[in-house]
């Protein structure tokens, strides 16, 4: 029987309704996570199957969503805390950085912080400066809290259960983009389809370049790799889910294979996914290295409203290309 | 102070309707996708708040300081209607040069010190503003509006506070209309009765206003600015109106619970059918004045329009670096 297609939405909202009917101790709460239904729908009809005691609604007030969600996780509750959107979760920095990445570790293993933290992320729409941030990096900077992002459907399913069930503090961002992009789901119905944390994937097998990145950015990849086939370019593909951990095993080997790497991000270049991975390719690969390593990024600005100058930031398919031809 | 002559008064007039029919349009623009983009916040139902708060302001003195529901602000500040359509359609004449878009309208000249998106995030700002006026003794207020539902969150209380403790000359006036998003107030505020939060700062709690009904906003900010200048510091203010466009024009689905609740407000408190009453019952021969009113803010609209649509996109690299430091 062939798997069924999902949108991203729909395949997090199934992974989270069943892990919220399997543990009792999971619960969600956010901002228009009820009565609204979800601002993405992720939780859409939630507080109909499961009431106001485990969906809450909260206030516009991230710091102690964040610093709740922590709190309750200590005390043996599995918060799922939503932010509306990554870029309000800036206001609960504190709340995830010194406290859900630190406490474990700074009470030497007493405590644990069994929360998720789901955030839509990404940008485009004109949604301007203060909503157009990609920043899992700064999160990932970080040691103590998990940070991921899937792209695609079947990974957002398995990532969240792996998520929810894992006892670590996780940011799970979902980007905008990918929230509506139906995707095979996993052949696996049992309910117990829990993708390993840590493990990238690679998405496609090529032998001339490895393309490295993570979630709207596998979209672009593959659409540049179908153009460079054309020109006898074989591209190999790897979605690296996590940004922590980070699956260095497979970047490594995809890299010793291929001898160069073009690294494609949604987020700004300066101190970013692609400085990260081009120091760890340098430093343990040098041997291996044909070519300068590239990076796609978005423009080094705050993004703009208007619509031509947005699109000029942000890096797409054809941004992907020329960088590979550069390389190759 | 304004003199509430029969001038001022059509002046008003004049505000609130160019800032519905503004309103209005941005909506038939989006739908039609003139305007484009996810965020659009209309003020539409609020203008007699932004008209009767912004008449005590001395232009250019005073200050003044939102969130991103800010066209009605901009507006009745005087701010050229052409460029603020360039700017909700991402034209090089906007009034941020396109950068900004709908939600961030600023204007130096008016001491218009812009709308934010970050909700609750330009309260610390105002906070500043006011700092400034009181430091070089400008004599000079500021005016802050900040959303119910902004009203919960970290940067509103520790604004008020820091208010308080400095004596900042603020008029801070909670927009109360009735939601955050699809969040009624009462499901987010553990006291519903936002403006006696003043009493936890030490700054003055001057209870409840009828947003809809202009005389009685412009009486209250009036009172409000003579209690910052006497030196006594902020006072906090809790207007009640309504959103009559939703939150924006892409969350609406949420807006169809709330149909009947909506047409009552537009039936019996909307604020230029009362205030247009008002005039009509003090100046018996004032009809046909105000409806020429009308027919010209329609006029000041479409022209705004043509003016956006024929500016051209920034489309360069030296437009996308532009002003990302000071050069
Ligand atoms: C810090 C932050 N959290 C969440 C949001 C998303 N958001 C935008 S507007 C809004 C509702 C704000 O309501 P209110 O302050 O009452 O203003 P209104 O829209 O009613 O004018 C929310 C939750 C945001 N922009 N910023
Ligand atoms: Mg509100």
């Amino acid at each position: 029987m062939a798997a069924r297609n999902l949108p991203m939405r729909e395949a997090l909202r199934l992974a989270l309704l069943e892990e919220m009917h399997r543990d009792e101790r999971v619960f969600v709460m956010g901002e228009e996570v009820g009565v609204w239904q979800g601002t993405h729908r992720v939780t859409r009809g939630f507080i109909e199957e499961f009431g106001e005691k485990r969906v809450r609604d909260t206030p516009i007030s991230e710091m102690v969503i964040g610093g709740a969600a922590v709190g309750a996780a200590m005390a043996g509750l599995r918060p799922v805390a939503e932010f509306m959107t990554i870029n309000f979760a800036f206001l609960a920095l504190d709340a995830l950085i010194n406290h859900a990445a630190k406490i474990h570790y700074m009470f030497d293993g007493m405590f644990t912080v069994p929360a998720v933290f789901r955030a839509a992320t990404g940008w485009g729409d004109q949604a301007t400066a203060t909503h157009s941030h990609m920043p899992e990096p700064i999160f990932a900077h970080f040691p103590g809290m998990y940070v991921c992002s899937p792209s695609n459907s079947a990974d957002a399913y398995g990532m969240l259960k792996a998520s929810i069930r894992d006892d670590n503090p996780i940011l799970f961002t979902e980007s905008i983009g990918l929230y509506s992009h139906p995707g095979p789901m996993p052949e696996d119905e049992s309910g117990d389809y829990v993708l390993p944390i840590g493990k990238g994937n690679v998405v496609q097998e090529g032998t001339d370049v490895s393309i490295f990145t993570y979630a709207r950015g596998v979209e672009w990849a593959k659409r540049a790799a179908r153009t460079l086939s054309e020109d006898g370019v074989s591209v190999e593909i790897v979605d690296l889910r996590w940004l922590r951990p980070l699956d260095t095993d497979i970047i490594f080997e995809s890299f010793r294979k291929t001898n160069r790497a073009v690294i494609v991000e949604e987020s700004l270049p300066m101190y970013s996914f692609g400085s990260e991975l081009a120091a760890q390719i340098q430093e343990h690969c040098f041997d291996y290295m044909d070519a300068p390593i590239k990076r796609v990024s978005a423009a080094d600005v705050p993004l703009p409203y208007s619509k031509y100058l947005e699109l000029m930031a942000l890096p797409d398919a054809d941004k992907v290309v020329a960088a590979v031809k550069e390389i190759i | 102070m304004a003199r509430l002559n029969r001038e001022t008064l059509v002046d008003w007039y004049r505000q609130m309707v160019l800032t519905r029919e503004f309103e209005e349009t941005c909506y038939q623009l989006y739908t039609e996708k003139r305007i484009t983009g996810v965020y659009l916040h209309l003020y539409s139902g609020q203008e007699a708040l932004g008209t009767g708060a912004i008449a005590n302001m001395e232009i250019g003195k005073d200050h003044i300081i939102t969130a991103y529901r800010d066209h009605g602000i901009a507006l009745c500040l005087g701010m050229d209607p052409k460029n603020i359509m360039a700017e909700m359609m991402g034209r090089v004449d906007g009034s941020s040069g396109g950068k900004g878009g709908s939600m961030h309208l600023a204007s130096r000249k008016h001491n218009f010190w812009g709308g934010y998106a970050i909700v609750g995030g330009h309260l610390p700002l105002a906070a500043g503003i006011a700092l400034e006026a009181q430091y070089n003794e400008t004599g000079a207020f500021v005016i802050s509006f900040v959303g119910d539902g902004a009203s919960n969150n970290g940067y509103f209380h520790e604004s008020l506070n820091l208010a308080g403790v400095w004596d900042l000359p603020v008029i801070w006036i909670i927009v109360n209309n009735g939601f955050g998003m699809g969040t009624a107030t009462d499901r987010a505020a553990g006291n519903v009765n936002l403006h006696e939060r003043a009493i936890g700062y030490g700054i003055k709690d001057m209870g409840r206003v009828d947003g809809q009904d202009i005389l009685a906003v412009y009486e209250k900010v009036n009172e409000a600015a003579q209690h910052v200048w006497s030196g006594k510091g902020s006072v906090l203010i809790e207007a009640i109106t309504y959103r009559y466009r939703g939150h924006g024009v892409s969350d609406k689905q949420y807006d169809s619970a709330f149909a009947e609740e909506l047409a009552e407000w537009k039936e019996n408190k909307d604020p230029i059918v009362l205030f247009r009453r008002h005039l009509e019952d003090k100046y018996k021969d004032i009809s046909g004045e105000l409806d020429d009113i009308v027919a010209e803010q329609k006029k000041i609209v479409e022209e705004a329009v043509e003016f956006a649509e024929n500016s051209p996109f920034p489309d360069t690299e030296e437009q996308l670096y532009a002003n990302v430091y000071v050069e």
